[in-house]
């Protein structure tokens, strides 16, 4: 096995992505000459030249667009956006073009499209590089949201969105870049379809995505000293949700927390809890908990910042409410 | 009417009502000359059945005033006898 | 949506055993069908439905015991929605109760102690299947609320599972039953006693020109007459026709008379003669012949045991002349009846040889005084002076 970090397999992937199609160029602000804002395209332009790795002006509708005009015309584009703060301003070629052409023409177009972006907080760069609006996203039919949070899924789940007919949106925990791991195996692709279990138990499931997988990989092992056995389930895919995962956990452990770094109120985790309520109502042993962030821009200083976000305590903390 | 009936044939007859109205009694070795009351345990709804049982199985009219008559097996062998001659 | 229970079968019947559904999942069943035979101390009983509708749920499964008021299936009602495959109990269980927040926990919100219980889905699914009561114990989940391990711990204390009841135990068991009831209405019930002689004459003498007129098939026993004149006397002194429960009487409208009837093998039941006042003496002989075929047959429908509202016992035909009963909780009354004799009998100034009854009554001094239940039998006693009115 390998050892590498999270930035090297995202770039391992995009390597790979561009060597084994001529249809797939990666564009976005500053990933050429500056090697990307989080380093993850660096030495690329060097290696695939500037009609494959091209800068593009700081204009989220506009490249984003020129993604979705490439990919109908037959290229196969990865877009990057910097932070999921700005992929706002691209909403309206997202939402209102790359999820509905299918739809709209009547199976005539689709959009293979793949837009990567950085999300979440924990490295103090404030309220507007720090948010999780993943979770919006995956409120979008037509699309599919992939959150990576281990190395492999970096680098494999790049090559299996460029697979897909339709819009494919990869959300990269910006904590996670500097983060180091093992890649498993020499898979070119992984799945992009299930939800995985990350460490087995029977005691209770704790339900995250992301960033947070590993907060919640910290909780168990700390739980884990008190004796209670908790499953953490890695959701990978956001959209289309394999409920039947959780529904087979929370079966099994009769609980469950889920932990999502975005806002509490209308979040990604509140939809979880609806899809535990109505699949697995008669098998909860006690309320399903949620962990999420505080109900404030994220803060800039790093106490407040710390505060503000799910930490492995608080989800301690939850486990132990829900166990009475 | 029917086939007269021997006198054997009408006592196991009798003998079949009463194990259907006293199931766990041993009519075998009942005593012909005692009432089935003393000997069975019967009450007055289950002496009621037996002569609701006679009178459908043999087609005879048994007015009240005759009851005392069938109370032994003797007493039913003689009514049912008199009653198809 | 309507919810099946393990009906009360008698006064302390605390638990039953299923032994068979009489209908499948998706069968349609009427008011009044049985449903089910359930397995008591005393006998299997046809148990009826209270509702008509489909069986949306068989919950229980044959041979399992549990107890009284616990949910066996579920029948949709004519008319009622079906509900989906994911949520079959939507109906029959609490809203989850709201997650905990930080907000909550600074507020330390007490759990309610009224209203419903405060039970985890899954462990009132799994009370539900083990027959626990889970009303009866003490949550340790979140915010008291019963837990899977509380459902637990209570199987492992109550683990005697019913065992299929043979003849021999069910006799034994009958008795455990009978000493249990008769213990309790001793020890709760403050009995006092009457009797008084009826005059038997007129009612025995209009009885023999009634059956004479009638075929064997349709002659009545006296003792529909004593039923009768019970039902009827009921009217005049409704306070002895009810039942005692949460510290007081509650009167009947209905007059359902228990009749004591003594089973071949040993032990006795005292199933209702439903609505016996409005009931000719034909009918409720029909029906009486009826019951005690079945009482003895073993075939009680649920209804039956559990509905009557006052016990009427006779033993005269034991040649007995006097019983003082004891009352069946939770009724109020038991009315005895002894044998007909022949005694010398003061009328007109002359003694005369008269065919005579002792009637008696139990009745309870929490409800009724001896005025009252002096004037009920004096009521009996008149009404089987007009044997044709009644």
């Amino acid at each position: 096995m390998t050892t590498i970090t999270y930035r090297e397999a995202v770039r391992s992937g995009l390597r790979e992505a561009l060597k084994r199609d001529p249809r797939v160029f990666l564009m976005g602000e500053d990933v050429g000459k500056y090697g990307g804002t989080y380093a993850c395209s660096k030495g690329l332009l060097d290696e695939f030249g500037p009609e494959r790795i091209r800068d593009t002006p700081l204009s989220e509708s506009t490249f984003v667009g020129a993604g979705i005009g490439a990919a109908l015309g037959g290229m196969r584009p990865i877009v990057e956006v910097m932070t999921v703060n700005f992929s706002l301003l691209a909403l309206d070629q997202i939402l209102n073009n790359a999820a509905t052409l299918r739809h709209m023409s009547g199976g005539q177009f689709n959009v293979p499209l793949v837009v990567r972006m950085a999300t979440g907080a924990g490295r103090q760069v404030a309220a507007q590089h720090s948010h999780s609006l993943e979770g919006w996203y995956a409120h979008i039919p037509g699309i599919t949201v992939l959150t990576p949070a281990t190395v492999t899924d970096a680098q494999g789940m790049l090559l299996a969105a460029l697979q897909e007919p339709d819009p494919v949106f990869i959300f990269e925990h910006a904590y996670l870049y500097s983060m180091e791991g093992e890649l498993e195996g020499s898979r070119p692709a992984v799945d992009i379809s299930r939800a995985a279990v990350r460490r087995p138990g029977n005691d209770l499931s704790l339900i995250t995505f992301g960033g947070s997988l590993w907060k919640a990989l910290a909780a168990a092992t700390q739980l884990a000293q008190e004796g209670i056995e908790a499953e953490v389930l890695d959701l990978r895919v956001l959209r289309p949700l394999d409920t039947g995962t959780i529904l087979t956990s929370v079966r099994k452990t009769h609980r469950a927390v889920v932990i999502d770094e975005a806002w509490r109120t209308g979040s990604f985790a509140a939809e979880i809890a609806a899809q535990i309520m109505e699949g697995a109502f008669y098998d909860l042993d006690a309320p399903v908990a949620r962990v999420c962030s505080e109900e404030v821009p994220i803060p800039y200083p790093k106490h407040l910042e710390e505060a503000a976000l799910p930490q492995p305590d608080k989800i301690v903390k939850a486990v132990r409410r829900l166990l009475g | 009417m029917n086939t007269p009936l021997s006198k054997d044939d009408t006592r196991r007859q009798v003998l079949r009502i009463l194990g259907e109205i006293a199931p766990e009694a041993d009519t075998t070795s009942l005593r012909p000359d005692v009432s089935f009351r003393d000997q069975l345990d019967l009450d007055s709804m289950d002496f009621l059945n037996f002569v609701v049982a006679l009178h459908k199985e043999f087609h005879i009219e048994i007015p009240e005033a005759d009851y005392p008559k069938y109370m032994t097996l003797n007493g039913c062998l003689t009514q049912l006898s008199a009653a198809r001659s | 949506m309507a919810e099946f229970l393990m009906p009360t079968l008698g006064a302390d019947m605390t638990d039953g055993t299923l032994v068979q559904w009489k209908k499948k999942e998706g069968d349609r069943i009427a008011k009044g069908e049985t449903i089910a035979e359930v397995d008591t101390e005393k006998a299997a009983i046809d148990v009826e439905s209270h509702t008509t509708g489909i069986i949306e749920r068989l919950i229980t499964r044959p041979g399992d015991k549990v107890p009284v008021g616990t949910v066996m299936a579920i029948i949709r009602e004519e008319g009622g929605p079906t509900t989906s495959v994911a949520s079959p109990r939507a109906v029959a269980t609490p809203p989850s109760p709201p997650p905990p927040s930080p907000r909550t926990e600074r507020a330390a919100v007490a759990p309610s102690q009224v209203g419903r219980l405060r039970i985890s889905p899954a462990a009132k699914k799994l009370a539900a299947e083990r027959g626990i009561e889970a009303s009866t114990l003490q949550g340790t989940g979140p915010e008291g609320a019963i837990t899977l391990d509380d459902i637990d711990r209570a199987t492992t204390a109550t683990t005697d599972i019913a065992k299929p009841v043979g003849t021999a135990d069910r006799q034994a068991r009958m008795r455990q039953t009978i000493a249990a009831a008769m213990a309790r209405s001793k020890r709760e019930i403050p009995h006092y006693y009457l009797s008084t002689t009826i005059d038997m004459g007129r009612a025995i003498t209009w009885l023999k020109d009634s059956n004479e007129q009638r075929p064997v098939t349709e002659r009545l026993l006296y003792g529909v007459l004593l039923i009768k004149a019970v039902a009827l006397a009921l009217r005049r002194v409704p306070e002895l026709n009810a039942l005692w429960k949460d510290g007081e009487a509650h009167r009947s409208e209905r007059i359902h008379i228990g009749t004591a009837i003594s089973l071949r093998q040993g032990g006795l039941v005292a199933p209702a003669l439903h609505d016996a006042d409005r009931l000719s003496l034909s009918e409720l002989m029909q029906n009486f012949q009826d019951l005690v075929k079945r009482a003895r047959a073993g075939s009680l429908r649920s209804s039956e045991l559990s509905d009557p509202t006052i016990t009427v016992t006779s033993l005269g035909e034991q040649g007995v002349e006097t019983v003082f009963g004891v009352i069946y909780p939770p009724q109020v009354a038991l009315v005895g009846f002894g044998k007909v004799v022949e005694r010398p009998w003061v009328a007109d100034g002359l003694v005369v040889p008269r065919p005579v009854l002792m009637a008696s009554l139990s009745a309870d001094h929490r409800v009724t005084d001896g005025h009252r239940g002096g004037l009920f039998l004096a009521e009996i006693d008149r009404l089987l002076q007009e044997p044709q009115s009644l």
